[in-house]
């Protein structure tokens, strides 16, 4: 593994026995940095290529949380996450729904919201695994990437203690969408995780770019009807430290006018402190 | 029989069809509606599929949430006109091989050889135009290079629909090596060597070799020595070693009376050793020119790389696959580099014509052949990009986008890459590599096919729309992915292999003779070559340029750890020979030798040129307009030239944060202005992070190249420094783009710029670690009017500057931050206006370009970084194209907040806030820091006045400009929007 160096002033928390299994292979590309900012939480994990787990070489049972990173798992072929959908489909069904039936939890980013959605394991109401909503192209019609705010929709392992995250979205097909009747569910069953907003937590309202994608109702994440599964479309991993922020050399000169400490760390760590709180 | 079966998708709502409506729209197609189906078709001959099967098939392809699919069966809507655009035999259809493998997946089966799934794009036009209008339409959602188009009218199209595309490619001889006798005259041989070797079976030539009759004839005399006469295969080899791609021999002949060793070592190699000499225990260079990339120390443990490279010719013809390719194949630098660097931060740079222009000019006569338009180029060079760095995730922060009439003819993308890997592992330096003799020859990656073929000798004329297979490559970012992940993440550290190389420029027969120096032979045989197609000749396999694939030396005790590795991965990889020592390259084919030359004479064979070179220094008309009373229009208008106004709309479709490093980013501030250089963390944990600028100032090339090239290097520079790069951690690289280098007059335009490079590098001690030329940037053509022309893009030459930022929370953005600060310029502004953007803007060139004092500049330098690392500075930006007063504009619109300025009298005011005057920054600061300040930068540091207000208020002894920063910003944003 690479040589790991933490600066002085991050805090590591204290290391839990449980441990995370990252998904990688076809063009995931965001494993590395997802592994960094679960250790920076207190989890340690093994990047797993797909096929390793398929040929038996890693087993799922092994680990407590799963993680579909961001990236472009064969390049958005057949629509985004649709192919490496189809690959556990047909490999590693069994695997995975053994899986879920264990007190265990299944995180999904950007790609890994895609692929979860393709598997229909959100939303996944009464356990059933069908195609629900879709991630569609963003209604620019292609790729962007800028930073948004996110606020939580409702309370539940995932949401706690965040205010709100700031991170980047960087995706072309994040558009979500689904029927009339499914969005009523998720609302009932309190399955919206996270929406867009303005930087005063006011909705978004589809407006563009606080909702970059034309996403229904501002949705950017939602949970599985259990609620141990997340889809999420922006990208908190990518803004651990206060530096990651796009707003930071401001933030950071404000604070230093105001006599206050500037933090290393940005409050999107929050997240995933909240994901390994779970397992302590 | 092959059975075909075409499946459409498309979405119940279509999300995109407003946004792609109204792009067509503006383009100026009357278009109500444009809607996009996607169509694969499934050829088979070993089996049929059901319809149950087939639909299976369907719900694999779509979400049934927002998608439906139709099987055989066409979409029945409402529309005026179908365009269908599929690909040509032989083009690389990324999707169709996904599909396919998902359907292999799903049915547990192989496709058999020949069988595949193709994809296309129908597009349903409701709308109402005449024929032309409608071709026109189609050959913007097309390339003719690549694609095919079908058209019909809704009657047409009927109730059966389209027809099934199935662009197979068929090849039915299985050609041989031949010999080619070179005992030819120098009418004869002169042809052979721009047109190529006539192929045995069509008659035809096959494409230029770029060999000159001097290097023929060199040729000939090494086979009478060898008392034969070469093959096909050995002839197209050494036109490809030897080509001006492979061994710059503009930059590597003698040049006039004063060069003998030839602008590279005078200038740019010895830049770089002088430099290294002179900072001895302090010198940040690892690996320089010798290597894919050239590399530097990031800390103890890590070094990191960079290289930039120019895809110019493919991108003229095909935007998007040429820019695709460029920037995919300058990622396999840095995996090449050393025993694997990854990959961590894409650049790029595009040269092209005005968008809002479209001129008519035709590579052939007759208005045969057009060129692209400029837009079109600027489109397809954007995404191809894009969808190279986003797809491989890779961030992609830094960029610039340069327009002058002179690149429409021929458009030059720069493509970079910067990689990052431990010095050491295991107590093996990474950085090192050696293959020796006994290790196996592995092809990795993709398939070999006939895309490519003369890619390294290439010229337009090569290219013909109706060959069955193209020239034209597709880059597959994901294949290479799989590639670069297991080489990068797994097999380097596993030390499975002693060396690695690219496969680029001239395919296997550049890369595995290349990699042969460093043992000192190889053996090769091509039937072991797996190709995408049967059908391919010797010489073929061996230069093909087919994507994706890099050439290893593995171990033979090491052989089965690694294919077994690459199997589990699902990345291709084949033995196809062994290295040796035998001092030469030999190649088989179905048994007989097609190849066997000495590598001496393979790499150092080539004939030396005498270059001849002049220089008359021209003269342009001064501009005697008196400056305008206000300058609130001017600015506005200034902020709206497309070289200086926002090209966000790229920026933000290329990812900039995956990786997780980004710490100043392509756009900042609340205004959201692009910056001149981006920070960002390779290594995480670490306090350390790469800073990246560039400099690039084609419009002084024509006035003053050596003062082009230190505008160019000092840019590159200073934006390093306005973050709070130190000088003394900075590399920097040239991409010399020229333009045509068989003229004296050229060449001694060359000559200037690189002694430019020579002198201000040194000055600086600011090594080149890597660097690339392309010499003929020139387009020759006709008019509408059958005209003869020629467009020429100016000289221009790039510089890249990497370096490596102690604290990167000290770092600096550019934007004016909180009321009360105060503003300064620091840096003297004197009257430089030739080449500039004001000038250009009142309609002139001019003659007096910035000079540039290097020992002032230097201490200057220092004394900012000092300011800077000690957190004095709260912004800071590099005045640049556009002078002070755009760089003023450009602080206040990132902040979003005004200023209140004075300008000392002097200069006339609007030259005194456009002057492009190297070596100056915009600070502003804390008032609480003045005199700490002030004490570090001294007197370079011109107090102008405060952030404050809404409005940029600039008075010299009256007042000049009193603008709104939203008016600012809504001008700086005005050209591009809708892009």
């Amino acid at each position: 593994m690479t040589r790991k160096r933490t600066s002085p002033d991050v805090t590591t928390r204290e290391m839990i026995p449980e441990k995370a299994m990252i998904m990688s292979g076809f063009g995931i590309n965001s494993e590395m940095e997802t592994q960094e900012v679960l250790a920076r939480s207190g989890m340690a994990s093994d990047i797993v290529h797909i096929n390793d787990i398929i040929a038996g070489r890693n087993r799922l049972t092994d680990y407590r949380l799963l993680v579909f990173p961001g990236g472009f798992s064969y390049g958005d072929d057949t629509g985004a996450g649709n192919a490496y959908a189809n690959r556990v489909r047909n490999n590693l069904w069994d695997d995975l729904m053994t899986f879920l039936d264990g007190d265990n939890l299944v995180l999904g980013i950007c790609n890994g919201f895609q692929i979860l959605a393709n598997l229909g394991l959100v939303p996944a109401f009464d356990n059933q695994h069908n195609r629900e909503i879709a991630l569609m192209p963003n209604r620019g019609g292609r790729l962007e990437c800028r930073f948004v705010t996110l606020k939580p929709a409702a309370d539940n392992l995932w949401t706690r203690n965040i205010g709100r995250i700031y991170c980047p979205v960087a995706h072309g097909e994040g558009n979500f969408f689904c029927s009339k009747e499914t969005l009523q569910r998720l609302k009932r069953q309190k399955m919206i995780a996270f929406t867009y907003c303005h930087e005063d937590l006011r909705p978004a309202e589809g407006e563009y770019p606080v909702n970059p994608n034309g996403s229904l109702e501002d949705i950017a994440g939602i949970t599985s009807a259990d609620g141990k599964v997340l889809g999420l479309m922006p990208h908190p991993e990518r803004a651990m430290e206060l530096v990651n922020l796009y707003d930071w050399p401001l933030r950071k000169e404000r604070m230093k006018r105001e006599g206050l400490a500037v933090p290393a760390e940005s409050p999107n760590m929050q997240f995933f402190r909240n994901v390994v709180e779970y397992f302590r | 029989m092959t059975c075909v079966h075409r499946i459409e998708v498309h979405y119940k709502i279509d999300p995109r069809l407003t946004t792609r409506t109204d792009r067509i729209r503006t383009l100026g197609f009357p278009v109500d509606k444009l809607h996009q189906i996607d169509v694969y078709t499934l050829a088979t001959t070993s089996r049929d599929f059901t319809h149950e099967e087939l639909s299976q098939v369907g719900s694999l392809l779509v979400n049934p949430v927002v998608q439906e699919y139709s099987i055989d069966r066409p979409m029945s809507a409402v529309f005026d006109y179908a365009i269908e655009v599929g690909f040509l035999p032989g083009v690389t259809d990324n999707v169709g091989m996904t599909a396919r493998q998902t359907i292999e997946d799903y049915f547990s089966m192989k496709f058999c050889e020949g069988e595949a799934v193709y994809t296309s794009e129908l597009f349903l036009v409701c709308g109402n135009m005449n024929l032309s209008t409608l071709q026109k339409l189609a050959s913007t959602l097309a390339n003719p290079l690549v694609n095919q188009v079908i058209i019909k009218t809704r009657q047409e199209y009927g109730v059966k629909g389209m027809d099934p595309v199935v662009p197979s490619v068929c090849l039915h001889e299985l050609p041989t090596a031949e010999t080619v006798d070179l005992d030819l005259d120098d009418r004869e041989l002169t042809r052979l060597g721009k047109e190529g070797i006539i192929d045995r079976c069509s008659g035809q030539r096959r494409g230029p070799l770029a060999l000159d009759p001097g290097q023929l004839v060199t040729i000939r005399d090494y086979f009478h020595k060898q008392g034969r006469n070469p093959t096909d295969v050995e002839i197209e080899s050494l036109a490809q070693t030897w080509s001006e791609h492979c061994k710059h021999t503009i930059f590597a002949s003698a040049m006039d009376d004063d060069v003998p060793d030839g602008l590279y070592k005078t200038y740019i190699q010895a830049a770089t050793n002088t430099i290294r000499k002179e900072k001895g225990d302090k010198d940040i260079c690892v690996t320089v020119f010798t290597d894919n990339s050239g590399s530097i120390i990031f800390d103890d443990h890590y070094l990191v790389t960079h290289k930039v490279e120019t895809h110019n010719s493919p991108s003229a013809l095909d935007p998007f696959g040429g820019a695709l390719t460029g920037i995919v194949g300058v990622n396999r630098d840095t995996i090449g580099f050393g025993l694997g660097a990854k990959p961590c931060i894409n650049i790029y740079g595009y040269c092209v014509g005005d968008p809002d222009t479209d001129p008519a000019l035709y590579r052939g006569k007759d208005r045969a052949n057009p060129i692209l338009s400029p837009r079109q180029i600027l489109d397809g060079v954007v995404r191809g990009v894009g969808v190279g760095g986003n797809c491989s995730g890779i961030p992609t922060p830094q960029g610039w986008c340069w327009f002058d009439q002179r690149y429409s003819g021929k458009p030059l993308v720069f493509a970079g890459t910067v990689g990052v890997m431990p010095r050491e592992r295991d107590g093996r330096k990474l950085y090192e590599k050696q293959a020796q003799a006994g290790d196996l020859v592995v092809m990795a990656g993709g398939r070999v096919g006939k895309d490519g073929i003369h890619g390294a000798t290439f010229s337009s004329e090569a290219l013909d729309p109706q060959s069955p297979v193209t020239a034209v490559q597709i880059g597959d970012p994901i294949t290479q992915k799989k590639l670069s992940d297991v080489i990068v993440k797994e097999a380097r550290d596993l030390g499975l292999y002693h060396s690695i190389t690219d496969n680029g420029a001239g395919g296997i027969s550049c890369s595995v003779s290349e990699m042969a120096k460093e043992c000192n032979g190889c053996h090769v045989y091509l039937d072991r070559v797996p190709l995408k197609y049967p059908g391919m000749a010797p010489w073929e396999i061996w230069i093909s340029e087919s994507q994706e694939r890099m050439t290893l030396a593995v171990p033979p005790e090491k052989i089965d750890a690694f294919m077994e590795l690459m199997r589990r991965r699902e990345v291709g990889a084949t033995v196809i020979g062994t290295f040796t020592d035998s001092g030469r390259c030999v190649v088989e084919s179905s048994g007989s030798v097609v190849m066997n030359v000495g590598l001496d004479f393979l790499h150092d064979g080539l004939p030396k040129k005498h270059l001849i070179s002049s220089y008359t220094k021209k003269t342009y008309p001064e501009p005697c307009i008196p400056c305008p009373e206000r300058l609130d229009a001017t600015l506005l208008a200034m902020l709206q030239r497309k070289n200086l106004c926002s090209k966000e709309f790229i920026s933000i479709q290329y990812d900039h944060t995956v990786q997780g490093g980004h710490l100043l980013g392509p756009v900042q501030g609340a205004g959201r202005v692009q910056a001149d250089a981006t920070l960002t963390r390779v290594v995480h944990g670490s306090k350390k992070g790469v800073g990246l600028s560039q400099g690039l100032f084609p419009s002084y090339s024509e006035i003053d190249p050596f003062l082009m090239a230190a505008a160019g290097i000092d840019t590159a520079i200073r934006g390093l420094i306005a973050i709070g790069v130190p000088l003394d951690t900075i590399a920097i690289l040239d991409n010399f783009c020229w333009c045509s280098s068989d003229e004296p007059g050229r060449l001694g335009q060359l000559k200037r710029a690189a002694r430019g490079c020579y002198e201000v590098a040194t000055a600086f001690g600011t090594p080149f670690i890597s660097g690339k030329d392309s010499m003929f940037n020139d387009f020759s053509g006709y008019d509408a009017e059958n005209n003869r022309v020629k467009i020429s893009v100016p000289p221009t030459l790039l510089i890249s500057s990497i370096g490596i930022h102690p604290d990167v929370a000290k770092a600096v953005s550019l934007d004016a931050k909180i009321a009360g600060d105060l503003v300064y310029v620091v840096g003297e502004t004197s009257e430089e206006l030739g080449g500039s953007e004001y000038f250009a803007h009142l309609g002139y060139v001019g003659n007096t370009v910035p000079g540039l004092d290097t020992a002032t500049a230097r201490e200057r330098y220092g004394r900012m970084t000092e300011a800077i690392l000690r957190e004095l500075v709260a912004s800071a930006f590099p005045v640049s194209h556009g002078g002070l007063g755009t760089a003023l504009a450009k602080v206040a619109i990132g902040g979003r907040i005004g200023m209140d300025l004075t300008l000392s009298a002097g200069l006339r005011p609007d030259y005194y806030l456009f002057s492009e005057s190297l070596g100056r920054f915009v600070v502003t600061i804390d008032p609480v820091n003045k005199r700490a300040f002030e004490r570090i930068v001294g007197s370079d540091a011109i107090l102008l006045g405060r952030v404050t207000g809404r409005a940029l208020r600039i008075t010299s002894e009256k007042l000049l400009v009193d603008c709104a920063v939203d008016e600012l910003e809504a001008s700086y944003k005005a050209p591009f929007r809708g892009y």
